[in-house]
């Protein structure tokens, strides 16, 4: 599976009074992170490309087709929520096991499948515990897992390692990376550590009040040339 | 469920309440509309003196009742550690848990002309003592039940009172006086009239304890004349007349109690937590401890009689003839059928009513589903079954309903009860889980299957084991609908009291108790447990 290119075309959206147009075309396989203010727009962009909210116009195209009117698990994206990504009272096998089957009915290649994702996140023997038994790195591994099993195009992170502390955080962008070397899919995620943004990252998109501010490599938002908006938010970032 | 299932479900809950409730309208103003002079007639002055008697024993009762709440819940607060304070708060609990029955027979076994305080009574009163029926068997009935409820509520307000504020009054030096004036009547008082219009509410729609304890034409409510007048009287028109009448006070007290924001449905369990408090003078502690005393012997006394008088009766002989096992099984059938139904509902309309708030549209949907469910507030069991049975006269199938009526009806009593038991638990479940399954593809039965049953299944068995207590102790619709054929075990009671057969009634009484406890418990265990 390689990565598809995603193209949000005059994507409209109004929340709560907050009117919001995205207009923004990511290649195929490319690393992006998407920065901005709280309440800026991030997490409602993922969530229309995601499929939970439907834009009032515009249209969301990923890898060549229109995936504006399909429900989330018909588009090819899986994503990760700030939160809740695992139900608590079922274990990490078969967490990640709904990435194969809804049902839980697994084939014994699929039981394979769902141990060797589990290997490949460092997980392997955690197979039977409850994700309150893990600890919080050790549940993002898991939700990661699941996205190796589900195999889509597309990874969507919602400031994902938010909650971390800086070892595993950095543990867990090593393990990002790689599976994008191995997979080569197309990785959009929302942070708000402009280090997260530079170690992983190729291109960045700056979202400010609802609209794409500013998109283009990372590197030319942290040197002189950066954008005047980035620029006061990061500086606000590091205060 | 997809939102769109969820929506649906809620709509076909809201059908169904309205089929129930619409079914009882059509049959009054059927009535009305064929007999208008026979309505008209039916307001004379005797109806109004059963309204003045219904809105002055709601009015006295509710005064004994919270007046002396107050003093209770601050003794309660002042001493958050005393041996025994938990087994008082539990003993709290229990009026809330028993059947109306059950505790006006308590009442009537220790205060009644043969109770077990007659012969103090009777020393007392200088001579036979006649009895507490009337008036005053009302009131202390009434009083046993909420009072120890508007403790409990009037507890709470006071446990929200911030620890640092009693800090502080203890700093500055203040006295029980100025601590009372100045911390905990501020408390109290917002929680006050929302207490008062509930338990005001609680008895102007009271039925059972009105029937047993109310003696005669001087003492008798506008819910048990509506039953006199359609099972012994036969006087539709005053019957009707005297629904209207009861459905118009219920709605001026659910107005009432709307307005001062009272919670519509209490929970049976009491907190428990525990603060230090500032030294109390010894003087104020031996005025609390005479009060506690005297309230605990107040609420223990009927439910002591209960079980003395109950435990007296022939168990054996009782649990051997067919007639109790027949009603016993009837009960038991008839509460399952009626939980699963308040359970459906409850959770029909929690579902439509997250659906709705997740769509961010639709503020008027949204406020209908808030609401629609309190409708069984307003209406009155007796009201509705009053409704059905005057429409059903006409089809001569009345005594075939009552299974249908019984368990129906009950169930969407029970069901605001069973709302407040799902609805934070489903809220949070969906919150957390419904993106995630949306983005899996997980619906229908293996969103039940794998997801809603797990989250749920604890809720959803306190929801049905207390509407199961409910429904099993309900002694409204059955009065109305019962007969030889469908006889449950509150009817089957009331039947061996009328025949003076009361030593079968206290056993039966104990019997019912001990179910209706044993299932709140159940459901209070159940709800305790982290899931």
């Amino acid at each position: 599976m390689t990565g598809a290119a995603i193209v949000c075309e005059q994507m409209a959206f109004s929340y709560g009074g907050a009117q919001m147009l995205f207009d923004l075309t990511l290649p195929a396989g490319a690393i992006v992170a998407l920065m901005g203010p709280s309440g800026s727009g991030k997490s409602t962009l993922l969530s229309l490309i995601a499929g939970f909210e439907t834009p009032s116009s515009g249209r969301v195209v990923i890898g060549g087709r229109d995936v504006t009117r399909e429900p989330p698990a018909a588009r090819p994206v899986s994503m990760v929520f700030q939160e809740n990504n695992l139900f608590g009272h079922l274990d990490v096998t078969a967490n990640v096991g709904l990435g194969r089957s809804p049902a839980l009915r697994l084939s014994a290649q699929d039981k394979a499948d769902v141990a060797a994702a589990l290997a490949r996140v460092g997980l392997a023997g955690m197979e039977k515990r409850l994700p309150r038994e893990l600890s919080g790195g050790e549940r993002q591994r898991v939700v990661l897992a699941r996205v190796l099993v589900r195999d889509r195009p597309v990874l969507l992170l919602d400031e994902p390692f938010a909650a971390l502390g800086p070892a595993m955080k950095g543990d867990m962008l090593d393990l990002l990376r790689e599976l994008h070397a191995e997979r080569g899919m197309t990785i959009v995620m929302a942070t708000h550590d402009p280090d997260d943004a530079r170690a992983l990252s190729s291109s960045l998109a700056f979202v400010e009040a609802g609209r794409i501010d500013a998109f283009g490599p990372t590197e030319g938002f942290f040197g002189d040339a950066a954008p005047q908006a980035f620029r006061r938010y990061a500086g606000e970032m590091r205060r | 469920m997809r939102p769109s299932a969820r929506l649906l479900a809620g709509a076909l809950a809201a059908f169904a309440v309205l089929l129930v409730i619409g079914g009882a309208f059509a049959g009054l103003i059927a009535e009305v509309g064929g007999n208008w002079a026979g309505a008209a007639a039916a307001f004379d002055p005797y109806l109004l003196r059963i309204v003045r008697f219904t809105l002055w024993q709601a009015v006295l009762s509710t005064l004994l009742s919270v007046g002396p709440a107050i003093f209770v819940a601050r003794a309660l607060s002042r001493h958050p550690a005393f041996p025994g304070r938990r087994l008082l708060l539990a003993l709290f609990a229990v009026p809330l848990a028993l059947p109306a029955i059950v505790a006006a027979l308590g009442v009537l076994a220790l205060y009644g002309r043969a109770g077990w305080l007659a012969p103090l009574l009777g020393f007392v009163w200088g001579g036979d003592w006649p009895g507490i029926y009337g008036l005053s068997g009302i009131l202390v009935a009434h009083v046993f039940f909420n009072m120890p409820l508007a403790t409990r509520l009037l507890l709470e307000s006071l446990d929200s009172v911030p620890a640092d504020q009693w800090r502080l009054a203890s700093q500055l030096g203040m006295g029980a006086g100025s601590g009372f004036r100045l911390i905990e009547w501020p408390a109290m008082r917002t929680a006050l009239p929302g207490v008062a219009a509930l338990v005001f509410m609680l008895c102007v729609t009271s039925f059972t304890i009105v029937l047993l304890l109310g003696g005669g034409p001087a003492a008798t409510t506008l819910e048990v004349a509506i039953y006199q007048a359609l099972r012994f009287d036969f006087d539709i028109a005053r019957a009707v007349a005297l629904t209207i009448l009861q459905l118009l006070l219920t709605i001026a007290a659910v107005a009432l109690m709307a307005t001062f924001g009272a919670a519509t449905t209490g929970e049976a369990s009491i907190s428990v937590a525990s603060r230090r408090h500032a030294h109390v003078p010894p003087p104020e502690r031996w005025a609390n401890a005479l009060l506690l005393g005297a309230v605990a012997a107040f609420v223990a006394g009927p439910l002591l009689a209960t079980l003395l008088s109950g435990l007296a009766a022939d168990l054996a002989r009782l649990a051997g003839e067919s007639s109790v096992q027949r009603a016993t099984a009837t009960s038991l059938a008839l509460a399952a059928v009626s939980a699963t139904l308040a359970v459906a509902l409850a959770w029909s309309f929690v579902a439509a009513r997250g659906a709705l708030a997740a769509r961010r549209s639709g503020r008027l949907a949204e406020r209908a589903a808030d609401l629609g469910p309190l409708v069984s507030l307003v209406v009155p069991p007796i009201v509705i079954g009053a409704g059905w049975f005057v429409l059903l006269r006409r089809t001569g199938g009345t005594f075939a309903a009552a299974p249908f009526m019984v368990a129906g009806v009950n169930a969407m009593m029970a069901m605001p009860f069973a709302m407040r038991a799902l609805k934070p638990a489903h809220d949070a479940a969906t919150a957390r889980h419904d993106r995630l399954a949306a983005q899996l593809d997980i619906s229908g039965w293996n969103r039940l299957r794998l997801v809603d049953w797990p989250a749920l299944r604890r809720p959803l068995g306190v929801a049905f084991a207390f509407s199961a207590s409910l429904s099993l102790g309900d002694l409204g619709v059955i009065a109305l609908f019962g007969s030889e054929s469908v006889k449950t075990l509150p009817y089957l009671l009331i039947e061996r009291m009328g025949a003076y057969r009361t030593a079968d009634a206290a056993g039966l009484a104990l019997f019912l108790g001990l179910l209706c406890l044993a299932l709140v418990l159940v459901a209070d265990r159940l709800g305790r447990e982290k899931p």
